[in-house]
């Protein structure tokens, strides 16, 4: 049995080597100029004609822009401010955010992520792998919406608000720049978004414009909202597509449940890989309502987790009370059911606006919409030739006419596709190529 | 060396025990002597007749307060230990010698599932996963290879076996370094384990020191290949949504 068991590891040992030696492999050189060549064809050939199944599932892989696989991703995490953070927070005391540097001087671009999104959530990720490969460094940062940003990077610990966003946002990318600028040489800075990063991005420009450090040589707006209330408010009516309304948002995540159990049990193999994902939509067929009450529910995810992560920031008593202490083993019970039933709305009127009035006496709800909105900084994006924007002609996040904001303010630097939904064509090899192209010019 | 072996589990054990002891209880602290200021959006209010509703539906989780206190305590030993030593694995380990050793662990794997296929009384999965065992052990070299790719590969274990007839998922459980699970799903592990070594024991007889290499090996495979890290998906519900999610898959599972 020894001599067995003593031949059997031998082997193993010998394999192991032999494969060691056969098959070290490197990543290959990002391809620099040479990616992603301007589309020749005037025809845009993106696949969903539907605004909404454009919205939720994307582009399939055939028809996405060819990316490498792994690009030198570095995730690392950095302390913005010398501060406390809330006892239930204590895992976000630093701000997480990534970067890929090329081996020589390049371009820089810092991505900033969507309503709620990670910096490394699957947009991100992709636009990153995109302006790599075509030979920028990049820094990947979440949305200041996003919990961990919130407490995090934020100065007041109450995000939404566009210009002391845009302040957050540009002292992170000056906290990274200090850390990376000892590493790298950059020849110049740019900076894009895709949804609320998109509009995070123009304040973010108009910024630098004062503050000079970075001096954008570009930006990029990818599906921004134009007024911010008018996109939060359709995102939260896209709820009353559940059936019974929100109420009844335990049945709908049990029949969707139920439906998605279905098409698992006939697939063979394992992996919940995307081919699932397009399996499970075929088989499951859903309507336009079931379709807008996904990403309803999806958006409700992200403003139940910014509002109850501002709530336990700055103690205003939103939906905790205000003399209620969370240790880090408190369970948010049922402020967890309350914090999914308040939209982005409610969150505007009993929390947003009253905090911003009590600091400037005399602020009416109006003029605060108005401010959150890029017609704000209107005279500036028109002027600003750095400025470009990307969108969809069937956006779900835009009022109907609202769309015309973009060419008539941006001229030639809006760029609009006539279908995509809300970020749906993203990694469409033609928008691939596309973003990759403005920074290029 | 039997000393040795139960000292392990028994520092493990006394670590669970002052873990569960020093944050048991999930309430919030209230104001001693002073009235609860109402908030902006009352739960008696937002949730109306919804509230009683929430409380049955929930999952039961008897020990939440052991439970993430383990959660907590998974995540620094991921951060301290865990990924760092995953991290240096995948840096030193060529991705050809890591796929390797992944297809290696999986056809390991194949053992439990055919197993458990047998007790379910499954004959599809038990003719799949005994062709892709032959197949791999052999051409495969000892499994390092997935030749049987196309052969439908399954998932069983001895919780979803007991599922199978009917038993229930028992108290939500978060397992020291494991993560989330269940009463249920916990016995499961165990079992298979045993199993496992058993039928190992049996075709090779191992010593401990390679079963020990073994058992690390597996972990890192296991952690490698596995995208969730706790408290990174941004939500001050995680802890829910993690056994949310968890239970449904398994339901899922045991249904297939």
């Amino acid at each position: 049995m020894t001599s067995v068991k003593n031949s059997f590891y031998t082997c193993l040992v010998l394999l192991v080597t032999a494969i060691a030696l056969a098959g070290c492999s490197t990543t290959p050189e990002p391809k620099g100029e040479a990616a992603f060549p301007p589309p020749s064809s005037e025809s845009y050939d993106y696949p969903f004609d539907n605004s909404y199944l454009a919205t939720v599932l994307g582009t399939p892989e055939k028809y996405r822009a060819e990316l490498p696989e792994t690009i030198p991703l570095k995730k690392r995490r950095i302390k913005i401010f010398d501060r406390d953070v809330p006892e239930a927070l204590w895992y976000d005391q630093e701000l997480r955010y990534s970067y890929a540097l090329q081996k020589k001087a390049a371009p820089l671009v810092f991505l900033i992520a969507g309503t709620g999104a990670s910096y490394d959530g699957g947009k991100n990720t992709n636009m990153g792998r995109a302006f790599y490969e075509a030979g920028f460094h990049i820094v990947s940062i979440s949305s200041p919406t996003h919990p961990n940003f919130v407490v995090s990077a934020s100065k007041s610990g109450v995000p939404g608000h566009a210009f002391e966003d845009a302040e957050d946002i540009y002292r992170v990318m000056e906290t990274i720049w200090g850390k990376l600028r000892k590493k790298i040489e950059v020849t110049d800075f740019y900076v894009t978004g895709y949804s609320l990063g998109g509009f995070n991005a123009a304040f973010v420009t108009y910024l630098d414009e004062k503050r000079q450090i970075f001096n954008f040589r570009k930006a990029l707006l990818i599906n921004p909202p134009v007024r911010l209330y008018d996109s939060i408010s359709l995102l939260d009516r896209m709820l009353e597509n559940i059936p019974g309304g929100v109420d009844n948002f335990p049945l709908f995540y049990n029949k969707l449940v139920e439906e998605i159990g279905r098409v698992y049990k006939r697939v063979d193999q394992l992996n919940l890989s995307e081919d699932f994902v397009y399996q499970a939509f075929k088989a499951v067929n859903p309507d336009n309502e079931e379709l807008a009450a996904l990403i309803g529910v999806s958006f409700r995810i992200s403003s139940a987790n910014m509002a109850f992560t501002s709530d336990l920031m700055t103690d205003a008593g939103y939906i905790k009370p205000k003399n209620v202490h969370f240790t880090r083993n408190t369970s948010p019970g049922e402020y967890n059911a309350v914090a999914h039933r308040l939209g982005f709305t409610d969150f505007f009127h009993v929390y947003f606006y009253p905090y911003h009035k009590a600091q400037i006496p005399g602020l009416s709800r109006e003029e605060l919409i108005e401010q959150m909105s890029l017609s704000s900084i209107e005279d500036y994006l028109r002027s600003a030739e750095k400025i470009e924007v990307m969108h969809n002609q069937n956006d779900l996040i835009l009022e109907p006419g609202e769309i015309d904001f973009f060419p008539r303010v941006f001229g030639d630097r809006a760029k609009i596709y006539p279908k995509g939904g809300h970020c749906g064509n993203m990694d469409y090899r033609d928008n691939v190529a596309h973003m990759v192209n403005v920074f290029r010019q | 060396m039997i000393t040795a072996k139960n000292r392990c589990p028994a520092t493990l054990l006394l670590l669970i025990g002052v873990l569960a002891f020093t944050g048991c209880s999930t309430k919030p602290i209230r104001p001693k002597g002073e009235a609860i200021i109402p908030p902006d959006f009352p739960a008696e209010r937002v949730l109306g007749k919804d509230r009683e509703y929430l409380h049955k539906a929930d999952i039961y989780d008897p020990w939440e307060g052991f439970n993430r206190s383990i959660y907590r305590f998974n995540y620094q030993f991921d951060k301290y230990v865990f990924l760092p030593v995953v991290g240096a694995y995948q840096t030193v380990t060529p991705d050809i010698v890591e796929t390797g050793i992944h297809n290696f662990m999986r056809n390991i794997l194949d053992v439990t599932t055919l197993v458990n296929s047998i007790l379910q009384l499954d004959f599809d999965k038990t003719m799949h996963t005994t062709t892709r065992l032959l197949v791999n052990s052999t051409i495969g070299l000892a499994g390092f290879i997935n030749v049987a790719s196309d052969v439908p590969r399954s998932d069983e274990d001895f919780g979803q076996t007991l599922g199978h007839w009917g038993v229930g998922d028992g108290p939500y459980l978060v397992l020291p370094l494991l993560g989330p699970s269940n009463v249920r799903d916990g016995i499961g592990l165990g079992v298979d384990w045993i199993v496992w070594t058993e039928i190992r024991n049996w075709l090779l007889g191992i010593e401990s020191w390679q079963q020990w290499g073994y058992t690390v090996l597996r972990a890192i495979d296991i952690r490698a290949h596995t995208a969730f890290r706790y408290y990174e998906t941004g939500s001050p519900f995680e802890y829910e949504w993690v056994r949310l999610l968890y239970t449904t898959k398994r339901k899922l599972d045991v249904e297939r």
